[in-house]
């Protein structure tokens, strides 16, 4: 195979995780009564292209100490994430079948106390940044090379801390801090633009000290390039990867919707989302 | 937020000075009150140093106090291991977070009023849940920021860290016992919220204690009554049960270290003696006069005579620390008669 076919495999392959990252999320949001489904759409290629192509990760080896850590600062789209790390291996899948139930080690937001995989508890808005400035921080006094990565929603960056940590990973010139915003345009009660503007974010993280890139975010070829041409941490510089997404990316009434930021599939609908998923997720939505 | 006191201010609150180093065992004259032996510095810094010395996993942060708590002393020695996180405290707070989750025993340290009260969230969601050997260091608590008022004061914050699941409550009385604590600290398991003075604190241990936290230290024994206290009143409390001892009458004096878990064993002997007094630098609400009620009812010595000495539900008025303690009944005086009150009340 030609390296062209191996990229073009790659891609048709990420495409059909983050299907199933939807489907994951469909299928345990029924189980659960109620569930994040557009906060893990918009998230679907990223969680793909990082979890089946970028992290340095043992799944057989959690706690490995050199592994790339991944915080999800916003935990509400661990939905998403956990099918990914169960189809890696970190546990069963079969774990997944009691989501939320009484007793289950997976709830709507993640533990790290009970998931394999999971490097940090998250859940409360405006804390992953300042979890992952500590963990590159102690990578860089352990001398270890990991990456830390940090997913960021753009909700969340109306947070103080969330500014807080930039500065402190500007100040400490922390190369070895990657963040994602999935920037999906809205939060519980409409659109950031119109909730509280978090606009223009590359310039904002740029005067903190950042390099800011802009992407799209649902663009599994562009994801992949722009981690590949990411800089090694001796630049000292912490990255930005602006990624613009669409909430809801993939069922058709979710996109950019005020209704589907907890929702609950039921009967029909379930089964017509279902098919909508499987069928179609590979053409592109229009915007 | 505002910014802390200026360093000139060495009269009232600081010992530290400008340019960072005074000598640990300046045995500085004190306000002239005839109770104080000597005001051991602060040792914060230079305890987690010698600490850092022999263990690698030791981290320390700090939010633009470095000075105030003697941080300082631990950046010195350890500079790869201190961070300083600008007046930013609840990023502090999970920074020191993420840092135990990749194999550091963090030491955060602020004004308690910051700390535990503007980190609170923090401290619960991202040290206490997760199991996280993070020490979040609560230094100048009470109202021993004093004049500085009650934007520096943490007369909350017993309160509110005993309330946060698997949080262990520890309160230092002074440098000795601070250095014990740190020692016992770093393989605790789970996260702490350890509770300092100002740094001025009269000595009450000779020599560092090994500290065993949830379990209770009786520094006098006595039949009449018993004093259950912590943190910045241990010293007052057996200076009055010494008072009363020349009259005669005999006060057990228990330094309940640890908040949390309560050593409830120490309760039950205190209750023996009939009379229990708790004195605390805290709001008397949910502190340690109310862990002590709750262990009294639910360990069946409900005839117990109990008196509480604390700060009543109100916001200090501004003053100097030692005529705050004194308008309280918080200072040996107070602690006295509340004693003499307590045995005289048939």
């Amino acid at each position: 195979m030609t390296a062209a076919t191996d990229r073009t495999a790659l891609v048709e392959r990420l495409r059909d995780r983050a299907r199933f990252v939807r489907t994951e999320t469909v299928r345990l949001s029924r189980i659960a009564g109620a569930g994040h489904y557009a906060s893990s759409f918009s998230a679907a290629e990223l969680f793909a292209a990082l979890y089946y192509a970028e992290l340095r990760i043992r799944p057989d080896e959690p706690d490995w100490p050199d592994r790339d850590r991944f915080v999800l600062s916003k935990g509400h789209a661990a939905i998403g994430l956990y099918p990914v790390l169960a189809d890696l291996g970190y546990f069963d899948p079969a774990d997944l079948d009691d989501y939320t139930r009484l007793g289950s080690r997976f709830g709507d937001h993640p533990d790290m106390r009970k998931i394999a995989g999971v490097d940090f508890s998250s859940g409360s808005l405006g804390h992953g940044l300042s979890i992952a400035v500590g963990i590159a921080l102690a990578g860089r006094v352990r001398g270890s090379d990991h990456r830390t990565w940090c997913m960021l929603g753009d909700g969340e960056l109306a947070e103080g801390q969330i500014w807080e940590a930039a500065m402190a990973a500007g100040h400490y010139h922390l190369g070895n801090l990657v963040v994602i915003v999935d920037r999906n345009q809205m939060c519980i009660d409409g659109f950031t633009d119109d909730v509280m503007a978090v606009e223009p974010l590359d310039a904002r993280f740029a005067d903190f000290g950042w390099r800011a890139q802009r992407i799209d975010g649902h663009d599994l070829d562009t994801i992949l390039n722009t981690f590949s041409d990411l800089p090694r941490a001796e630049t000292g510089q912490p990255q930005v990867i602006i990624a613009d997404t669409i909430k809801g990316r993939g069922v058709a009434r979710m996109e950019l919707s005020l209704d589907w930021h907890v929702g609950n599939l039921v009967g029909d609908d379930y089964d017509d989302v279902m098919s909508e998923l499987e069928s179609g997720l590979g053409r592109e939505v229009v915007r | 937020m505002s910014s802390g006191p200026d360093v000139q201010d060495t009269s009232e609150v600081f010992r530290g000075t400008a340019t960072g180093r005074t000598s640990l065992r300046d045995q500085r004259s004190t306000d002239g009150s005839d109770q104080q032996r000597a005001i051991p510095a602060f040792v914060l810094g230079e305890e987690l140093a010698d600490l850092a010395d022999h263990d690698d996993r030791i981290a320390v942060l700090t939010a633009d106090l470095a000075k105030a708590n003697r941080t300082n002393d631990f950046a010195a020695r350890h500079t790869n291991r201190f961070f300083n996180l600008g007046i930013a405290e609840k990023n502090m707070i999970t920074v020191a977070a993420g840092m135990a989750a990749s194999g550091f025993v963090t030491y955060a340290a602020t004004f308690a009023s910051f700390s535990a009260l503007l980190g609170c969230e923090q401290i619960r969601t991202d040290c206490a849940y997760p199991r996280l050997p993070v020490r979040v260091i609560g230094h100048h608590a009470g109202m021993s920021m004093g004049f500085y008022g009650t934007s520096h004061h943490a007369l909350e914050d017993l309160g509110i860290m005993r309330t946060i699941a698997e949080l262990t409550v520890v309160c230092a009385a002074d440098a000795n016992h601070l250095r014990g604590i740190l020692r016992a600290s770093v393989d605790h398991p789970g996260a702490m919220y350890i509770r300092l003075g100002r740094g001025r604190d009269p000595e009450v241990y000779a020599d560092v204690p090994d500290v065993q936290f949830g379990k209770a230290v009786r520094l006098r024994d006595g039949g009449d009554a018993a004093i259950i206290t912590t943190g910045s009143e241990v010293y007052p409390s057996l200076q009055a049960a010494n008072r009363l001892a020349g009259e005669g009458v005999e006060v057990a004096v228990y330094d309940m270290h640890t908040v949390k878990p309560l050593d409830v064993d120490s309760v039950a002997a205190a209750a023996a003696t009939g009379r229990v007094l708790t004195v605390e630098e805290h709001n008397r609400t949910n502190g340690l006069g109310t862990a002590t009620a709750e262990a009294l009812l639910e360990g069946g010595f409900a005839g117990v005579r109990l008196r509480r000495l604390d700060v009543p539900d109100e916001y200090v008025p501004i003053g100097p620390p030692a005529a705050l303690y004194a308008h309280y009944h918080l200072d040996a005086d107070g602690i006295t008669a509340e004693l003499r009150s307590l045995i005289n009340d048939a």
